[in-house]
């Protein structure tokens, strides 16, 4: 087929024991063990503070329930959000970015393969850190073992008049160790996609996913600057009798809100920008057509990148700010809905007139798009301040964001997990299992944060560990807990796929979809160098190209 | 064979999707408004001329983002059953698209239009709700957010109370509306009686400003609404719009000094030998902390530890026994009291009217 897809075939050595193994993978710096690291890593997690969101869900089952205590439900919904966001959701979409940008570029790894290594270590040391809490955080008897302050972590509630002990430290460091492993990967990203494309790999023949991995690393870097300060700062309040969020003494709680989440708007873009990039690589190959108006996702994607930079107070629209303040970040953040409409538009535009195949990873892209156009619609009305004054803080935010990230960005690791799997493992992922993991977390999912959105607008405020009775909001829990499990049987079945596909799945060959970038010129899985010989590139689809030779 | 099955499994797909989205309108349908008595708190049942503007603003805003889903779902569902693989021609790739400039014109000029309108409707209403003058009429109130229960205090009437705020319903010809400044006294808070007004937060060391003008009497509930410590769960709240003669009914008795009754002096004695004065005030005693909540009028108010349990003899013995039993991580200490102490003080309290 390519001239690049010369598979040689490594020598054969007998039984390597596996400590050698271990010391491998440990001591790695090659891209793709990094990037598979990453992605397991990740899945672990997944799996934890998907054990802690049902453990939430069967306490909020019924009205006055006493599953839990509210102190451990108060742990639980802290260490579900922190998991969910630093150390599944970053963690396995840098993994993508590891495994496939230079892949996908023609390059034979990373631009600084050890500060790779160091920056994966750094991430995984942050999550062990975080649940290392359970075991050392009760410094001062009585204290709580694991951080509770909430994901956000409000200011005064982190002073040590608040949260005595070490479990609020635990979660500083946990997330300022793996801050500098993020800002360490989102460098090498950058100088890998700006210095290692292979010849005649232009900026505007790069594929969506590595633009988009760009302008994801980009906001990385600006992103979790704000926070790695505003985590400093919180240890010299805590520990060297600083006043920066003191408010006894003249510090401002305001400041840490503003820290906050001028690092956590543009988080949820870097988490849900590179799902964009699979959209952008999966839509077309199972539409048969080049992504429309690829200039137009690029612009649309560094517009995105910007303006969601200015954006972050429309998670404070009820703290206080005055009407101009409101207005100005009421208009900002619908502003972001035009790029991101724009987005929906042209991979609508990818499968008009084309021939979808209904594969399990299309059909994660299918659900994906009618999620996120959901999630974009009620982000529309949370981003009208005065509107939002009565969603915010409700469940009814908290299913909007649960749409973006799970219904947006699960869906979309899902899709790309189901796509190249086969690229990572050389075999194909079961379709059967697949599309039952599809169709019932499809239904979970729907049952949980469709009908999540309900209590919200019957007032029920988030993160409370129970909830009086008669106030319309009993029977919509009892359900919205039901689809949690579905959604977890679906999730069993998927890693039971994973196992099961990696000793008996089918044979996946170098391109088993008939796809059109680099990564499938090379053997599945690709051998350590990449590409025997780096490949020449003329288009955006160098694969298409070699198959379509009468295009040229 | 294979292209009726793929045919029949997009079409369960569009029909499943379709049957989700209209459970849910119907379940909004079945529970929402249906609740319109005063104890809801449905933010579409509004009360109050700032929830009203909002309600209104949020209608407008769901039917236009309602017609965008509508009409994208449309187009995508379309797309999906319409252009979906065929098996006869496999083999062949569809025409190669790579764009057209005028329909990314279109998509973009139209939300940008979209926008624009949205912005403009939300800021009316911001400034309305925000800027509104305070009329001369108004009844001020301080509130101030406590690890798990709300301090209101009226500076202009003198009155000082807990967790169950009354302020008069408002006549639209001749307003009296409520002006609340919030602030806190440890940690944030957000005040939200979702069918009075939007949330407003309470935060230390930056007051707030937030206001109401029930346009109806009764009993309105909220809680607090920004994730306070261990039991912000519990942190409820009750807002009791009285009609103007209830209301300065109220005012008057709350203005008394706590009633002294000769037979529950023991109860009184064991109150302040004990370290119950320290965070409790009961006026016209030597009680005058503040750390809890006033006890000068505790029985006029119908529940207990912020909303938590209904104010009867049995759960005041409860509570004051043992706090955790109602509301488990509740800054009040268990005053390890004698049973006979502990029905004293019981006494004592409920003659505090």
């Amino acid at each position: 087929m390519s001239s690049n897809a010369i598979t040689i075939p490594g020598v054969q050595i007998d039984e390597k024991p596996w400590v050698d193994t271990l010391h491998e993978w440990v001591t790695t710096v090659d891209h793709k063990r990094l990037g598979v690291l990453y992605i397991l890593y990740a899945l672990l997690f997944l799996v934890v503070a998907g054990v802690e969101a049902l453990i939430i869900r069967i306490q909020l089952m019924f009205p006055h329930n006493h599953f839990v205590s509210p102190q451990v439900f108060n742990r639980l919904f802290t260490m579900h959000g922190t998991t969910m966001v630093f150390f599944m959701g970053m963690p396995i979409l840098f993994g993508f970015a590891n495994y496939l940008v230079p892949l996908m570029i023609g390059a034979r790894d990373m631009a600084f393969p050890r500060l790779n290594a160091f920056s994966f270590w750094l991430s995984a040391m942050g999550g062990f850190l975080l649940y290392f809490s359970l075991v050392g955080a009760n410094g001062l008897y009585g204290a709580g073992n694991a951080p509770d302050a909430g994901w956000w972590a409000y200011a005064p509630l982190t002073a040590r008049a608040f949260s005595p002990g070490h479990s609020t430290d635990y979660w500083t460091l946990a997330l300022l160790v793996s801050g500098f492993g993020s800002i360490g990967t989102a460098i090498n990203i950058i100088a890998t996609i700006l210095c290692m494309r292979c010849p005649g790999m232009k900026l505007n023949r790069m594929p969506l996913l590595a633009w988009l991995n760009l302008v994801m690393a980009g906001m990385v870097l600006l992103a979790v600057s704000p926070l790695t300060a505003a985590q400093f700062m919180l240890l010299i309040d805590r520990y060297l009798g600083g006043h920066f969020f003191d408010t006894q003494a003249g510090g401002s709680a305001m400041l840490w809100m503003h820290f906050f989440w001028i690092f956590g708007h543009p988080e949820v873009y870097v988490l849900i920008i590179p799902c964009f990039a699979f959209m952008s690589e999966i839509i077309p190959v199972f539409s048969r057509k080049p992504i429309f108006g690829y200039p137009v996702m690029v612009a649309a994607t560094v517009c995105i990148g910007f303006v969601s930079m200015s954006v972050w107070a429309h998670h404070m629209f009820s703290v206080g700010m005055n009407s101009y303040a409101n207005s100005f970040f009421t208009i900002t953040t619908m502003a972001v809905g035009v790029p991101t409409g724009i987005k929906i538009f042209n991979w609508l535009g990818t499968m008009w007139g084309g021939k979808i195949q209904f594969k399990v990873p299309m059909l994660f892209c299918i659900a994906f798009l009618f999620q996120f156009l959901t999630a974009g619609l009620t982000g529309i009305m949370l981003g009208s301040a005065a509107f939002d004054s009565q969603l915010t803080l409700s469940y009814f935010v908290v299913a909007h964001f649960h749409y973006t990230l799970v219904g947006g960005v699960v869906f979309g690791v899902f899709a790309a997990l189901y796509y190249w799997y086969p690229k990572i493992t050389g075999r194909i992922l079961n379709e059967t299992l697949g599309k039952l993991h599809f169709w019932l977390f499809l239904i979970g999912f729907h049952l949980t944060f469709d009908l999540m959105h309900i209590p919200g607008l019957l007032g029920m405020p988030r993160r409370i560990y129970t909830y009086e009775p008669g106030r319309g909001w009993d029977t919509v829990n009892l359900l919205i807990s039901v689809g949690g499990f579905i959604q977890a049987i679906a999730v069993v079945i998927f890693a039971a796929n994973l196992v099961v596909s990696y000793f008996k799945g089918k044979k996946a060959g170098n391109d088993p979809w008939d796809a059109w970038t680099l990564e499938w010129a090379t053997s599945s899985p690709p051998p350590a160098y990449n590409f025997a010989s780096i490949p020449l590139v003329a288009s955006r689809r160098p694969l298409w190209d070699l198959k379509h030779p009468e295009d040229q | 064979m294979a292209m009726l099955k793929m045919k029949s499994w997009t079409l369960r797909f569009v029909a499943q999707t379709m049957l989700l989205l209209f459970w849910s309108a119907m379940a909004v349908w079945a529970i929402g408004p249906k609740d319109s008595s005063p104890h809801g708190t449905n933010i579409f049942a509004p009360a109050s001329t700032p929830a009203k503007a909002i309600s209104d603003l949020s209608v407008f805003v769901l039917v236009i983002t309602g017609i965008i889903f509508v009409v994208v779902f449309a187009l995508l569902a379309y797309s999906v059953i319409k252009f979906r693989g065929r098996a006869v021609d496999a083999g062949r790739e569809p025409a190669q698209v790579y764009g057209s400039t005028q329909i990314e014109l279109a998509w973009t000029i139209i939300p940008i239009l979209i926008v624009i309108v949205l912005f403009l409707a939300t800021a009316r209403v911001l400034h309305a709700v925000q800027d509104a003058p305070q009329p001369p009429g108004a009844i001020e109130v301080t509130a101030i957010g406590h690890q798990y229960w709300w301090e209101f205090r009226y500076p202009k009437l003198g009155v000082v109370t807990a967790n169950e705020l009354h302020i008069p319903v408002s006549n639209p010809a001749n307003p009296t509306p409520t002006f609340l400044t919030l602030l806190s006294a440890d940690t944030d808070h957000s005040f939200w009686i979702p069918e009075l007004a939007g949330k407003t937060d309470l935060i230390p060391n930056h007051p707030n400003r937030m206001w109401m003008d029930p346009l109806r009497t009764g009993i309105f509930l909220g809680q607090c609404a920004q994730y306070c410590g261990v039991q912000h769960a519990k942190m409820l709240l009750r807002v009791s719009v009285d009609s103007p003669a209830d209301f300065a009914a109220w005012v008057r008795g709350q203005q008394q000094p706590a009633v002294q009754d000769a037979s529950v002096a023991t109860g009184r004695r064991v109150f302040e030998s004990n370290a119950c004065m320290n965070c409790h005030a009961v006026a016209g005693t030597n009680a005058n902390g503040r750390f809890g909540p006033d006890l000068t009028h505790l029985m006029i108010r119908a529940t207990i530890a912020s909303g938590a349990a209904s104010n009867t003899p049995e759960n005041l013995r409860l509570w004051i026994q043992d706090p955790n039993a109602i509301k488990p991580g509740s800054l009040m200490p268990a005053m390890k009291l004698n049973d006979s102490d502990l029905d004293a003080v019981v006494s004592y309290m409920e003659t505090l009217r």
